[in-house]
């Protein structure tokens, strides 16, 4: 397995556990959040039950992502050529570093103070609001789940509804001491029309636009973004300047393939047929600039690992988060990272492993992401492999470590194990309740342990079963 | 080494092999999926889940998605009827700014106007040509909109669209536009939505608050000047 620059040892890990006990302790919000987000599941096996084919068009999308990916280099060349050919300024950046210093560039180049922005995960995973407020400029984030997290301080916590995790209570709570709305009013049709109207100065205040990329078409050098808002289209079109970030992973060949992809990405995301707007722009509008940053932030080592390179197929529909059970009970914030969720867990350890080393372990490897997933992506095989990586490294927690050590010295010796099985029945009838029901034992919590068997199923074999 | 040049060399370094050849991408209405696919896994040999294939006419399914989505669909006639229909759904307008014939404004746009200056426009009205009935989706550029910015500071939107140039599937879609043509072009679906407090889903989050398709055909007879 070959991970080179995706291995960093710095920073302390995240605690998922503790984080999403924070979240269940708050009233009524994991019950809800299971509801919401279990119903867009619902919705997208509706949606796709309308769609014949639907396997074929799975089966098309992962393979053109692969051979988009295993051709990436002449794509990427190809987009830049054809961009530039349509007016477009393209700009290539290593990392999160390189492109935040890169949009800084730009906006100070054009005097610009104010930056109205759609969502882009990218984005996000570059710091890059942080980065340019430290700078004096003022970013605003156009879409109304990421303007709730913005104004919360917190990243988002689901790829496609960013406060999914919030009641409208706590949106009334924080637009009345943001916006100065009625705290008391919590009907969401009042909080979007509130956003609505103190984004609109905004917009037309911005010096720049900023929006992230779905897709990117070698073949003409344009780019996609798909939004239900139109907030994106806002940005791109009344300030003078339209600048996109896109990670290098999002390229796909040719025109044609993004029937293909557009008829998968809401389906699969909320189940809607298409989102209220898929926009393409090829070239700077009539009187405007556009600039593209490629981003790579890690793409090419992970495109080098055998085991992790079908994760850059990812298209950021969700489906696996609406899926998985564990993103459900214990919400986004949890995974204390930029993407959440499955796709989280396998995305994260490759941009810090030291910090994200728990997030494989959050999770009950059910395999429901890998069968919801549009392209096809290993997900809960990626998972497993994180874990193994994660042991390896010696970065497991020693409780874990512990456990996972005896059980593979037993495992493997039967007669270890026979006797561990009978001397385990007898403990557990003879424990006393606080030895089990402890703070050491994560099991004891909010379950009781079941009753022993009276006999293990060997005992019970050899006397009734067994070959005399 | 510029970024440009690292980035394209660690990419090449680490391509994974084999490479996987790229499929067919489906391009005709009615063409099965299946033949694009160079692909010879087991999947055909599953037994498939019987759907109902999609046998609505284009245009009854096109009005259907389009409702799905929070969209209004009317026909009319004539350019008379479209100037009325107008009047009628939205009385209190003040600012009307259209781009068609058939339907007179009082707000000019050229494609030199800024675009903020539609910031007031209560009525945006336009002509599509193109329409998707698998998605409800409306296909809009430049060239139609003048300035882009009038598809979404618009307070409502009305579209003209030829209920003939309705094609059944995105395929058919993206074979028929030519991306490059502008360097603007929107697949609009309804009006602007949002369900990111607590999934209740309200239009009108920051594009128009309303989306109408006036199904008309292209060379229906045109107001008396």
């Amino acid at each position: 397995m070959s991970l080179p620059a995706m291995i960093k040892l710095k920073n302390r890990p995240v605690d998922p556990e503790a984080l999403a006990a924070r979240f269940i302790a708050l009233e009524n919000h994991e019950i809800t959040h299971d509801r919401l987000v279990w119903r867009m599941r619902t919705n997208r096996d509706e949606a796709i039950a309308g769609v014949p084919d639907w396997q074929e068009l799975r089966e098309l999308a992962s393979q053109i992502k692969e051979h988009t990916l295993t051709h990436l280099d002449d794509y990427l060349e190809q987009f830049e050529e054809n961009a530039k050919n349509l007016g477009t300024i393209v700009h290539w950046a290593r990392d999160a570093e390189e492109h935040n210093a890169t949009v800084h560039e730009i906006l100070k180049s054009h005097g610009v103070k104010s930056l109205i922005k759609s969502k882009s995960m990218l984005q996000e995973e570059c710091g890059m609001t942080p980065y340019l407020e430290k700078r004096g400029i003022e970013v605003t984030e156009s879409d109304l789940g990421e303007r709730i997290q913005q104004l919360s301080n917190e990243p988002p916590s689901h790829i496609v509804v960013p406060a999914i995790h919030k009641l409208r209570t706590d949106v009334a709570e924080l637009f009345a001491k943001n916006l100065g709305t009625d705290g008391n009013n919590s009907d969401p049709h009042y909080l979007t029309e509130a956003m609505r109207e103190n984004a609109r100065p905004r917009f037309m205040k911005a010096g720049a636009g900023m929006t992230g990329a779905n897709f990117a078409v070698a073949e003409t050098g344009g780019f996609v973004v798909c939004t239900n808002e139109g907030n994106a289209d806002i940005g791109a079109s009344v300030p003078p300047l339209h600048i996109a970030s896109i990670g290098i992973e999002k390229l796909i060949p040719r025109a044609r393939d993004l029937g293909v992809f557009i008829r998968m990405l809401s389906r699969s995301a909320l189940g809607s047929p298409i989102t209220q707007y898929t926009s393409h722009f090829h070239g700077p509008r009539k009187g405007g600039e556009l600039h593209v940053i490629l981003v790579d932030n890690t793409r090419s080592d992970r495109l080098g690992s055998d085991d992790f390179w079908h994760a850059l197929k990812c298209i950021r529909c969700g489906a696996c988060m609406n899926t998985c059970p564990v993103y459900r009970r214990s919400g986004g914030l949890s995974y204390g990272a930029t993407y959440s969720g499955p796709i989280g867990v396998i995305l994260d350890p490759g941009l810090d492993l030291s910090k994200y080393r728990e997030l494989p372990f959050h999770s009950s490897l059910c395999g429901s992401c890998s069968e919801v997933c549009p392209v096809k992506i290993d997900i809960s095989d990626q998972i497993y492999k994180w874990r193994r990586v994660v042991a390896e490294k010696g970065l497991m927690r020693v409780s874990k470590a512990v456990g996972m050590s005896a059980l593979g010295k037993v495992l493997p010796h039967p007669e270890l194990f026979h006797a561990a099985e009978l001397a385990a029945e007898s403990a557990l009838a003879h424990t006393p309740r606080f030895l089990l029901y402890n703070t050491l034992n994560p099991w004891g919590k909010h379950r009781e342990m079941p009753a022993a068997a009276p006999q293990t199923f060997r005992q019970w074999y050899i006397a009734n079963r067994r070959p005399k | 080494m510029s970024a440009r040049d690292a980035i394209l060399t660690a990419v090449r370094r680490n391509l994974p092999v084999p490479a996987v050849p790229l499929p067919d991408a489906p391009c005709v209405a009615g063409q099965k999926l299946v033949a694009c696919l160079g692909y010879s896994g087991n999947l055909h040999t599953m037994p498939k889940v019987q759907h109902s294939p999609n046998v609505e006419a284009p245009v009854s399914n096109f009005k259907k998605q389009l409702e799905a989505m929070g969209g209004r669909i009317l026909e009319v006639a004539e350019a008379t009827a479209a100037r009325a229909r107008v009047a009628e759904l939205f009385p209190a307008a003040k600012v009307v700014c259209s781009v068609v014939p058939e339907v007179p404004g009082n707000r000019r746009v050229e494609s030199a106007s800024d675009p903020h200056s539609l910031n007031d426009v209560d009525v945006g009205v336009v002509r599509s040509t193109l329409g998707v009935a698998e998605t409800g989706a409306v296909w809009l550029t430049q060239n139609e909109l003048v300035v882009n910015a009038l598809g979404v500071l618009s307070q409502h939107l009305v579209v003209l669209l030829d209920p003939e140039a309705i094609v059944e599937s995105m395929h058919d879609a993206y074979d028929r536009i030519n991306l490059t043509a502008s360097p603007y072009g929107v697949f609009m679906a309804g009006p602007s939505a949002t369900g990111d407090i607590e999934g209740v889903i309200i239009h009108g989050a920051q594009g128009a608050r309303s989306l109408t398709v006036l199904l008309m055909a292209r060379d229906a007879k045109k107001p008396k000047p």
